[in-house]
């Protein structure tokens, strides 16, 4: 296993730039997401990583070695794509031993390590069925068999999961995650998904048109986004966005919108007079009477544990709630809001980066479950 | 709007047993929603219902008529697949029109009109009423497709996963807007989807199918809280009910018949008292840093077994943790993952 190490890497298809000036580090052993909307540049830069694309400028190593202009085949990396390509012709255990055939093993230790790879993923009973007649799952762990008994220096995933429902979807998460947990190989993924990318990584760069906006730790990302996209992006349903013009000073800790004054976490920058946006995420809003931020509940959602509220602000802004299940209000209803103060963040409209609050105080969580050696 | 009435109805495919001894009574103005996995029979009962399929046995009755056999365009229903099939060479306003320019709804122009105005104004596109329907997103056809089947005001709707081909911040959107819309309409849906949050959150009813058996019909809440086997518990619940062999759990109570233990996340609660023999002992393994949700994952001492625990916010764990799990309130089932009652 190695380090993957991407620099200033930079990727333009004639005047369309898919990647720009791209820098961050997968470390020995990290599960890494790429994660943004299409077009964002995520997959070109699994590509760059893994051979399929060659970078307009920049470098790539993996370990120490440059292979930034390297073909795909000289570079030791296992690919798994979202269509898992098995060999319908073959049964499992041939599909699973076929990089090793072509890399001219012995048929003993071929057979040793094809059993091994079946173990780790739990499929040994599959070994001598044929593929044609595997669900969706089992395929999808055979293409992952093919991938791991190779046991190359890193794993580039691309949408492995996009083809399945959301309920296999899950449950395959965790299944990855696990493996992940058993084999610490350095594995770069890419998707669109944000509960894919908040259940498996050790870290997440959520990426925009071709740039990183931000890189961190799950928890990191969700509870201290660095710009409105990322705010927008993670979570479901999605951080609320109230929208406010002021001119603030360093050490504010309350902002006036429409009627209500909303206590925020102090700031820790001045701005000049500037449309702004106050964020806050549904579990921090609460139904609140004495509140007077006042809204309509537009309709409300069971979900089991919770009951998601969506409500009209009287400045026409669309809010959601995450209430209790007991919660009694309904469609129709007029209520007053109230955030937690400590949770809510700010941003600047024009550029949409976050402002710094002393919520950024202390540093979150660090880069975790790497391993190293 | 009216009801539905499926009953003993039966469709197989060669080998397949599609659906099989179906039976569904659905008020006028309820909305259904059959949820289960690929292969359960979902898509294949709203084309029964349709008539795009012919029932090997069963009658269906649509507002007391039976239309068994009967064309599915003298059914009177609005059918709205997954894929949108919009007609490309028309504006949006002809595509929201098409149904009611076709012989058997004749409608004069001025109603024509307003009825495509009304429902262009509900699904919020009347400013693309003039565009090509190839120059909307996904999002505004899908809408388009759901407009199309609104503008005919029939006795039923059927929908097929209509949501599952847009993006997650769109699906929620369009959720509430579809119940929103069903229920000022006072409209009769069949709607099918894998989806357990849209099942949740829209349904009047759910109908839980496997194997082409309608095994449970209940409203959410019942459908979520009281299961009738391991099978509808796990179909509802994220993260999914963790489903454990009586074995693995020594010391808990439980009714001899039970043999499998059901226990959803936030039923579990973990402690740092490792005395109480309540408790069954184990260790955490990894913690899902999940937005507000943080789920701990332990794994039971001497066993394969994990379970996934939700943790109260403020409630710090880190892998290698020695803790006592307590279960809150378990569901029991058989041998057969039939629900055990106490």
């Amino acid at each position: 296993m190695a380090e993957i190490r991407v620099e200033q890497l930079h990727k333009a298809f004639a005047d369309f730039t898919a990647v720009k000036d791209s820098t961050f580090t997968v470390r020995n052993g990290e599960f890494f997401c790429l994660l943004g909307p299409s077009g964002c540049g995520k997959t070109t830069t699994l590509r760059m990583i893994a051979g399929l694309e060659l970078p307009t400028s920049g470098q790539i190593f993996l370990g120490n070695e440059d292979v930034s202009y390297k073909r795909a085949s000289a570079r030791d990396i296992a690919f798994v794509f979202q269509m898992f390509a098995l060999y319908p012709h073959m049964n499992v255990r041939r599909n699973i031993a076929f990089p090793l055939l072509s890399q001219g093993l012995p048929r003993a230790e071929i057979d040793r390590q094809v059993e091994q790879a079946a173990r780790t993923l739990r499929i040994t009973e599959l070994l001598d069925k044929p593929v044609s007649g595997l669900s969706s799952g089992d395929r999808q762990r055979v293409a992952l068999g093919r991938a791991i008994v190779r046991q190359p220096l890193a794993f580039l995933m691309d949408e492995p999961l996009g083809a399945l429902d959301a309920e296999f979807r899950e449950l395959m998460c965790r299944e990855l995650r696990a493996l992940h947990d058993r084999l610490h190989a350095t594995t770069v993924y890419v998707t669109h998904d944000q509960m894919e990318a908040m259940a498996m990584a050790d870290t997440i760069a959520i990426m925009n048109r071709g740039v990183i906006e931000q890189l961190g730790a799950p928890l990191e990302v969700y509870e201290r986004p660095a710009s409105v996209f990322v705010a927008d992006f993670i979570g479901a349903p999605a951080m609320n966005f109230l929208p406010f013009d002021a001119a603030l000073a360093d050490g504010t800790s309350a902002v006036q919108i429409g009627a209500a004054r909303i206590e925020v976490p102090a700031l820790r920058e001045a701005v000049s007079a500037r449309p702004l946006l106050c964020g806050v995420r549904p579990e921090h809003v609460r139904l609140d009477d004495g509140s007077a931020l006042r809204a309509e509940v537009l309709g409300t959602e069971y979900l089991g544990t919770s009951r998601i509220v969506t409500l009209n602000t009287a400045q026409g802004a669309t809010l959601r709630a995450k209430v209790a299940v007991t919660s009694p209000a309904k469609r129709g209803d007029h209520v007053g809001l109230a955030f937690d103060a400590a949770a809510v963040s700010l941003f600047d409209t024009g550029s949409g980066r976050a402002l710094r609050t002393a919520r950024d105080d202390h540093p979150l969580v660090h880069r975790h479950g790497a391993r190293h050696g | 709007m009216a009801d539905l009435r499926l009953t003993g109805v039966a469709k197989r495919f060669g080998a397949a047993q599609a659906v099989d001894d179906l039976n569904l009574d659905v008020a006028s103005g309820e909305f259904i929603v059959l949820l289960g996995p690929s292969g359960a029979g979902k898509t294949t009962t709203l084309r029964l219902v349709a008539g795009l399929e012919k029932p090997d046995a069963g009658q269906i009755h649509i507002a007391g008529r039976d239309v068994t056999t009967l064309a599915p365009a003298l059914r009177d229903v609005a059918f709205v697949f997954q894929q949108y099939s919009l007609y490309p060479h028309l504006s949006v306003f002809d595509n929201l029109a098409f149904p009611l320019r076709s012989p058997l709804h004749p409608t004069s122009e001025a109603e024509l009109k307003r009825k495509v105005g009304a429902v262009a104004q509900m699904l919020r596109i009347e400013d693309k009423l003039q565009s090509p329907a190839t120059r909307l997103s996904g999002g505004q056809m899908q809408r388009v497709a759901i407009g199309r089947a609104l503008v005919r005001d029939p006795s039923l709707y059927l929908m097929d996963e209509p949501l599952s081909s847009l993006d997650a911040k769109l699906r929620n959107d369009l959720r509430l807007e579809l119940k929103r819309i069903q229920q000022d309409l006072g409209a009769t849906m069949l709607y099918v989807t894998h989806d357990q949050i849209e099942a949740l959150t829209m349904a009047t009813r759910i109908g839980v199918l496997e194997h082409g058996r309608l095994v449970q019909v209940g409203k959410p809440q019942q459908i979520y809280e009281d299961p009738a086997s391991s099978y509808v518990a796990a179909r509802l619940g994220s993260p999914r009910i963790n489903l454990v062999p009586r074995a693995m759990l020594n010391g808990i109570k439980a009714p001899e018949r039970a043999v499998t233990i059901g226990a959803r996340a936030e039923h579990l609660r973990l402690h740092r008292d490792l005395t109480n023999l309540a408790y069954r002992s184990a260790r955490v393994r990894r913690v899902e840093r999940l937005s507000d949700q943080h789920l701990v994952h332990v794994g039971l001492d001497d066993t394969d077994h994990e379970l996934i625990t939700a943790a109260p916010r403020g409630q710090r764990f880190e892998p290698g943790d020695a803790v006592g799990v307590e279960l809150l309130q378990p569901l029991w089932f058989d041998a057969d993952g039939q629900r055990v009652r106490a």
